[in-house]
């Protein structure tokens, strides 16, 4: 307990000490929004749970990570991760997710699961249980006499995930395709009547969902680390974002990924590293006992 | 169901082959430990899972719960439970014969009942939950444990506890938790087989099809859903017990509170025997554990990606089980019986009461 009240007098009497915690944690923020975007898209439209984003973060930052070892620059790794990733998301989809998708929501749960530990031991064996990081080679910048200190690369990594959560926002947004998505997600029945090949959207918004994921997972490489078993923290994060923020509010999930980067942040700070996943796993918790609440006032109106 | 009757042959059966197993084939009897041990798994995952309709992803949480209830316990009746676990120990540590049998009868008696304390005060936080928010808040409360647990410096935090020692020859300690963990299973069956005849199991068949419906009708359905919990949780915490005391060793994130190792196989042998049936579950675990066993042999290195095929496999293209597929294939084997041969019972369609002597 003593080192908590330390640590808050810490933040308390050097102030800017907190400014760099929160740059920290909206810079990391942004790589987790654009990562349950996608998670809140395939929830959205196909209404299956995939518990796998976080492996498919992980496969993205170790292609980025490989890209760095041959000797390639490893910001080059964020189109090649998302170029990869586009084509296992297809695999999984035609062999996993398709056969899935009619069947119960635990089915697809335990289905996506399944490819998630497939995904981790491949990784394990192929690159070995280590910590690995990419490097980027730009410079860190030094503010307030060295307390706070900005990575370049984070920077870089803010501004990308926003490109490319813009460039997203957009496609859906005015694209025919992106159309013929939203319609899919509102009524696949429908859809279908009005000529739509559900079947194509369906395979389209997974493959793209494992793309945005990509591209995260190579950011994560990049301003941070990545190792075979991190995925599940991942996907228990991204859930915990979208299930606060609801599916189909966008505005919100982003703004919950952002909120979440800062939590982890100044929690980490706080309690100590080794106390991260666990308060990770107590916000999920505590956000499905908040919505059970809502639920039960729902209810108690409706009686 | 009598004990000399038609229903009670299987057990018998069962007793016999599960007595003689460990003299018939002395060297896996560690192996025939650990596939009771996954019979308890798959068929307590299958009281929620398959009779409730509530797919649980975190039953592994009392299975731990247990297994530390029980450390705690043996530890703490004769020693400072603190000093034992911290590296630094000022005096030697033995356990005298009595010591340890005094201390594992209470921990695993402290075992059950505390790990059915804590699903009911689970139960307060997770079962409104439904379907598949039912199934990551619970894989949530598992990984929690297994962290809080892995940052606690009372209970020896990620490094784990050493257990004490058996007081015996090493084969007749496999021979006594192989005949602890069959006596755990069999009795389970056992039960279980009471269990699904009486009103309660009737009652959570009603809440997994219609739990709204169930609730119209009067049942108390969460005080129902916190008790199965309870009992699925009892047994998994002695078995925790009974494990942690095997290997001797205990630790939070792989032997503990392992979630994506023994957690997911109890779901994976429930659904590939046939959930929902007595005996699904059963012959799941007996399948898997001997894929898992031949695999760990033949594709050393590669076994994880194996096993996580096999259940992608199961839950995707085989997921009625071997018990479902039976059922479609031979609906007659699964009528009721008509019985001729005790001329009071002739023309009963319907099946027997149970306990009816």
């Amino acid at each position: 307990m003593n080192h908590i009240f330390g640590n808050i007098s810490v933040l308390t009497e050097a102030p800017v000490l907190n400014l760099g915690l929160l740059i920290d944690g909206i810079l990391i923020g942004s790589i987790f929004a654009l990562a349950a975007y996608g998670l809140a898209l395939v929830w959205g439209v196909m209404n299956v749970k995939n518990l796998a984003q976080g492996d498919f973060i992980m496969l993205g930052g170790y292609v980025t990570w490989s890209l760095g070892g041959h000797g390639f620059n490893a910001l080059l790794g964020v189109p090649v991760a998302m170029v990869v990733l586009w084509g296992v998301g297809w695999v999984v989809y035609r062999v996993v997710v398709s056969k899935v998708i009619t069947r119960d929501l635990f089915t697809s749960l335990l289905a996506t699961f399944g490819v998630a530990i497939v995904i981790q031991q491949s990784l394990n064996l192929a690159f070995g249980p280590d910590t690995q990081s990419a490097h980027s080679g730009l410079p860190d910048w030094q503010f307030a006499d060295g307390l706070v200190s900005v990575s370049a690369t984070r920077v870089l990594g803010f501004c990308m995930a926003i490109l490319l959560a813009a460039a997203v926002v957009l496609f859906m947004k005015s694209s025919r395709i992106g159309q013929a998505i939203r319609a899919t997600a509102q009524d696949p029945r429908a859809a279908r009547v009005l000529g739509i090949d559900t079947e194509k959207v369906y395979s389209f918004t997974f493959c793209l969902n494992a793309a945005i994921c990509g591209a995260a997972g190579a950011l994560v490489a990049l301003v941070w680390n990545v190792q075979p078993f991190f995925g599940t923290t991942y996907s228990i994060r991204l859930f915990v974002i979208v299930t606060a923020a609801g599916i189909g509010n966008l505005p919100a999930v982003i703004a919950a990924g952002f909120g979440m980067g800062v939590f982890e942040q100044f929690g980490g700070f706080l309690l100590g590293a080794q106390f991260q996943q666990a308060l990770i796993v107590i916000l999920l918790l505590g956000v499905l006992a908040y919505r059970q609440l809502q639920y039960l006032r729902v209810r108690q109106a409706v009686q | 169901m009598s004990l000399l009757s038609r229903r009670a042959l299987p057990y018998w059966l069962i007793l016999a082959a599960g007595t003689l197993a460990p003299f018939a084939f002395p060297d896996y009897s560690n192996e025939l430990a650990i596939l009771w041990l996954m019979i308890v798994f798959a068929s307590t995952w299958d009281i929620l899972g398959g009779q409730m309709g509530y797919n649980s992803l975190g039953n592994i949480f009392f299975f731990g719960a247990g297994m530390y209830i029980c450390a705690v316990v043996q530890i703490g009746l004769f020693y400072d439970v603190g000093m034992y676990t911290s590296g630094a120990r000022t005096t030697h540590i033995d356990f005298s014969t009595a010591q340890y049998i005094t201390g594992f009868a209470l921990g695993i008696v402290a075992a059950g009942f505390g790990a059915a304390v804590l699903a009911i005060a689970a139960g307060w936080i997770v079962f409104g939950l439904r379907g598949p928010y039912f199934a990551i808040g619970t894989l949530g409360l598992a990984v929690a444990a297994a962290e809080l647990t892995a940052a606690w410096d009372w209970v020896g935090a990620a490094s784990g506890v050493a257990m004490p020692v058996f007081p015996g020859a090493p084969q007749t300690q496999k021979l006594f938790f192989y005949f602890s963990l069959f006596a755990l299973g069999l009795s389970l069956l056992v039960f279980l087989n009471w269990l699904y005849s009486t009103n309660f199991g009737l009652s959570l068949n009603a809440i997994r099809d219609d739990e709204e419906k169930a609730e119209a009708m009067g049942l108390h359905t969460r005080r129902y859903k916190r008790t199965a919990w309870a009992i699925s949780a009892f047994f998994l915490g002695i078995a925790g017990a009974l494990f942690g005391n095997m290997t001797g060793f205990i630790e939070p994130r792989d032997i503990a509170f392992p979630t994506t190792t023994f957690n997911l196989f109890m779901v994976v042998m429930a659904l590939l025997g046939g959930k929902g049936t007595l005996w699904g579950p059963v012959i799941g675990a007996v399948i898997f554990h001997t894929f898992k066993e031949v695999t760990w042999t033949y594709f050393l290195g590669w076994q994880f990606v194996a096993l996580g095929l096999l259940i992608v496999v199961t839950i995707v293209y085989f997921q009625q089980g071997v018990v479902g597929f039976l059922m479609e294939r031979f609906p007659h084997w699964f009528q009721p019986r008509v019985v001729t041969e005790s001329p009071k019972r002739a023309g009963a369609l319907a099946p027997q009461p149970e306990g009816a002597e």
